[in-house]
């Protein structure tokens, strides 16, 4: 792997490592979703950096056209993340989910 | 402003504050955080151990776009992968689109528009010069994807910014024709997509396989329609809901 | 079979998106795009299995690339059982879902079908690729609509467990993606017959196998992260929770079987497989003992899924090992059977719901008079849930103490036994109180619709059926891919 992609690597497994702390240890939902696209972005840059072939040399397209894949579907989850977000707050009042609600 | 509550204020000021800042122990690194902090920094040392594990002679697959390129109708290698040799999967993200907003609409209640922009002359007049501008861009955009980057999702996304400058100037209210023509839109791009693939197989191939030499044309038209699609689904995104549709309350036609 | 196999593939996962679109498009008429749909899809996957039947395996090459430029469809006996047991699961929640959303609910009703037309394509969609990304993006198709379908009912509860059945799932997606990553990293291939040839021990094939594992584990509900299930399919609709525990929560699990068996195999004989198992056993015991001591309904049929799901995991270091086509036998009657007894099951509970507006199991006293049917419904159900003959659960069950015992894997066999007492339990806490006599009269029982009955009823005679149908189940599940070798390139 050429020294661009490793750095591009590492980078992106260490935003995913955070985004994945974030989306589990903090309760506010607008944080959590926030932090699912910390991650994902993370995980694109780790496939940006696999299509690196060499400066100036062509890179390998599969991993671009999955990341563009990957955006477009990040947005959706997360406009669909981000209504249902803002429906628990207006049921419950309060922008989180922890505590138990078992049963009705 | 967050203001946080600092040792220079009276006590009772700094207990009122810390009560309303809730955000402040949100943050706080309990010990319950302190472990999976522990567990996420571990797996991702082992991920990065991974990375630098990965073998340098691994054979990827630009050689094998380069050599098929030209079958492919365009000429940017991008674009050849993801309308064409993976355009399966374009068409199941496309779907992915159409189903983000029927899931926004059938659990949140009617759109509201979330920004409110002071209605100054100079926006009117400024938005109203960019709007065309950016369908001209989005556009081009497309059309020149087949050779450089670019292609429908970038086109889309561009009329997506454009729809939303549209909404936050509030240039126009969509009358009701207007919404009857919102369905259809959101679903043009993905009806086009399926109804190729379906046509694909007909014409003698598998699903997706555009006929021979034809496969530009195809493309054109297929992304040309999920240009559309995509903006639509985009400001639909932002609105969070069904412009002028029923609340959930209501239970009447929607 | 009329067409070739490869149009039947196609069409099995065109027909139900074309039909989301339409029953968008006009949502006056959503219910009776959905009906006809739904019997058209069931057909497609009829002939699609005949045609395999006929014609052996194959593989569709979309838009004709071929793998490794293009992705695959691959059809084979265990894409097969899976789709029909999806159909056999799906037909019988359309019908049972044309009586649940009344016609004055018009909202409800004309977002249901979408949804749900949405999430029969993407599971069809799934369990014939054949490319582990296209997988990821059938996987957040799936994820999507069945949160959207979660949160229909739009109960404060049902919301909010749908919101964190969104976000465990999105967890779950983007380490399964970063694991593609590695995947592909490392060897190359996305393609899953390519990467059977290619993969090979190594520092890339760990971390893949961590990542995707854990993550398909939170979309799957597999001990320790089964936490959001029990609300996530307790609040929700009851034709949406059978949707969830019968099929849904049964596709990462199948995505782990198609990984560990062709792609994961190196790592065989490390304690992955044991790690999963363990936990398997976790999930019966803990799910069971959860399942016994809730007192609501639907509660109990959830952690009862928690519990069943562990079932599927307790072979795994067998199907790794060798004698794959038996144990591989095993681990599917079992999906197939707990698919059906359970949808049965929360159906039953929804009729219950509706007749009675009490979920409590307290109440449940002298239901067998007043609903017989649906008390019926259950106790087949419960039948196949605790393995009693003749179900398909027993077969499975049977077939799992089968494989256990020529292993001589003990432990398993006495947990298998133990849950199934465990289960006798939680089963008869539901049943017992329904064969009293009810000293007081049911205040105004409402009628439950026939075809809510009838399709609960159906989906519990499938499951007594499915132990006399063992032999055609392992019949088709033989039916693998004769050759490994991809064309093109």
């Amino acid at each position: 792997m050429t020294e661009t992609a490793l750095l591009y690597m590492v980078v992106g497994v260490v935003l995913f490592g955070m985004g994945l702390f974030a989306l589990v240890a903090y309760p506010h939902l607008l944080r959590k979703i926030l932090a699912m696209n910390v991650m994902g972005t993370g995980t694109f840059m780790v496939f940006i950096a696999i299509a690196h072939n060499g400066d100036n040399q062509p890179i390998d397209p599969i991993p671009h056209a999955l990341v563009i894949t990957g955006i477009v579907v990040a947005v959706c989850s997360t406009g669909l993340a981000l209504a249902l977000a803002s429906q628990v707050q207006a049921l419950t009042g309060q922008p989180r989910i922890d505590g138990s609600e078992r049963e009705e | 402003m967050i203001v946080t509550p600092n040792r220079m204020m009276p006590s009772r000021k700094r207990r009122k504050l810390r009560d309303e800042n809730y955000i402040d122990d949100d943050v706080k690194l309990t010990p319950a955080r302190r472990v999976i902090l522990a567990m996420v920094a571990v797996l991702t040392v082992v991920l990065v151990m991974a990375v630098f594990a990965v073998p340098d002679d691994v054979v990827r697959l630009t050689q094998l776009t380069e050599d098929r390129l030209p079958e492919s109708g365009v000429s940017n290698t991008v674009t050849a992968v993801l309308i064409n040799f993976r355009g399966y999967d374009t068409f199941l993200e496309v779907s992915v689109l159409l189903l983000s907003i029927i899931g926004v609409w059938s659990v949140a209640r009617r759109a509201r528009v979330p920004v409110k922009v002071p209605n100054t002359p100079v926006l009117r007049v400024f938005v109203r010069l960019l709007m065309p501008l950016m369908v001209i861009v989005a556009g081009y955009l497309l059309w020149i994807g087949s050779d450089v980057p670019g292609g429908a999702f970038q086109g889309g996304a561009v009329l997506g910014g454009m729809g939303v400058l549209w909404i936050a100037a509030a240039v126009d209210d969509p009358g009701s024709r207007e919404r009857r023509l919102l369905r259809p839109l959101l679903i043009v791009g993905m009806a086009f997509f399926l109804g190729a693939g379906a046509l694909a197989i007909v014409v003698g191939g598998s699903m997706m396989q555009y006929p021979e030499g034809e496969a530009k044309t195809w493309i054109l038209i297929i992304e040309s329609a999920a240009t559309f699609s995509i903006g639509a689904t985009l400001v639909m995104l932002f609105l969070g809901g069904q412009p002028g549709g029923s609340s959930r309350e209501d239970g009447k036609k929607s | 079979m009329i067409f070739d196999t490869t149009v039947w593939m196609s069409l099995v996962i065109l027909l139900p998106l074309a039909a989301a679109i339409t029953a968008f498009l006009l949502p006056r008429h959503a219910l009776a795009i959905g009906l006809t749909s739904s019997g058209l899809i069931v057909l497609s996957v009829i002939a699609l299995t005949i045609s395999l039947v006929d014609g052996g395996a194959a593989r569709d090459q979309m838009g004709g690339w071929g793998a490794p430029l293009g992705i695959d469809l691959v059809a084979d006996g265990l894409s097969a059982v899976m789709l029909l047991m999806t159909a056999a699961v799906g037909l019988a929640i359309t019908i049972y879902a044309k009586g649940y959303f009344p016609a004055r609910d018009a909202h409800k009703r004309a977002f249901f079908w979408p949804l749900w037309l949405f999430l029969w394509g993407s599971l069809n969609a799934l369990f014939l690729s054949g490319d582990i990304f296209n997988l990821f993006v059938t996987l957040e198709l799936l994820g999507l609509s069945a949160v959207a379908l979660t949160a229909l009912v739009g109960k404060p509860t049902a919301v909010r467990a749908a919101m964190r059945y969104l976000l465990v799932g999105l967890a779950g997606s983007m380490m399964y993606l970063l694991g593609v990553a590695f995947v592909y990293a490392g060897y190359g291939a996305l393609d899953i017959a390519q990467l059977r040839m290619l993969v090979a021990d190594g520092p890339p094939l760990y971390a893949a196998a961590t990542l995707m594992t854990v993550g398909l584990m939170m979309k799957g509900a597999l001990f320790p992260l089964h936490f959001w299930l029990p609300p996530a399919h307790a609040n929700a609709a009851a034709p949406v929770s059978a949707l969830l525990s019968a099929l849904v929560v049964k596709a990462p699990f199948y995505i782990m079987l198609r990984l560990w068996m062709d792609v994961l195999y190196p790592l065989a004989d490390t304690a992955a497989p044991q790690v999963l198992s363990a936990l398997g056993i976790a999930a019966i015991l803990w799910g069971s003992i959860q399942a016994l001591r809730q007192p609501k309904f639907k509660l109990l049929v959830a952690y009862s899924t928690v519990a069943q799901l562990g079932y599927l995991f307790l072979l795994i270091p067998a199907l790794l090992a060798d004698s794959r086509p038996q144990v591989l036998g095993a681990i599917v009657s079992f999906m197939v059977a707990h698919a059906a007894a359970k949808a049965a099951a929360f159906l039953s509970a929804g009729n219950i719901l509706h007749a009675t507006g009490d979920e409590q199991i307290a109440s449940f006293t002298g239901l067998l008079r007043t609903l017989p049917l649906t008390v019926t419904t259950f106790a087949l159900a419960g039948l196949s849930l605790v393995a009693l003959p003749p179900s398909g659960g027993f077969i499975a069950k049977w077939l799992l103490l089968d494989r256990a015992l020529a292993n001589g894997d003990w432990w398993l066999v006495v947990v298998i036994i133990a849950g199934g007492l465990l289960a006798a339990g939680y089963v008869m806490r539901v049943l017992g109180p329904t064969f009293r006599e009810r000293e007081t009269k049911p205040t105004n029982a409402r009628a439950v619709p026939r075809s809510m009955a009838l399709s609960a009823f159906g989906l519990s005679v499938l499951a007594i059926i499915l132990g006399f149908m063992g032999v055609y189940l392992l019949d088709l599940l033989a039916i693998e891919p004769v050759s490994m070798m991809v064309g093109g390139g």
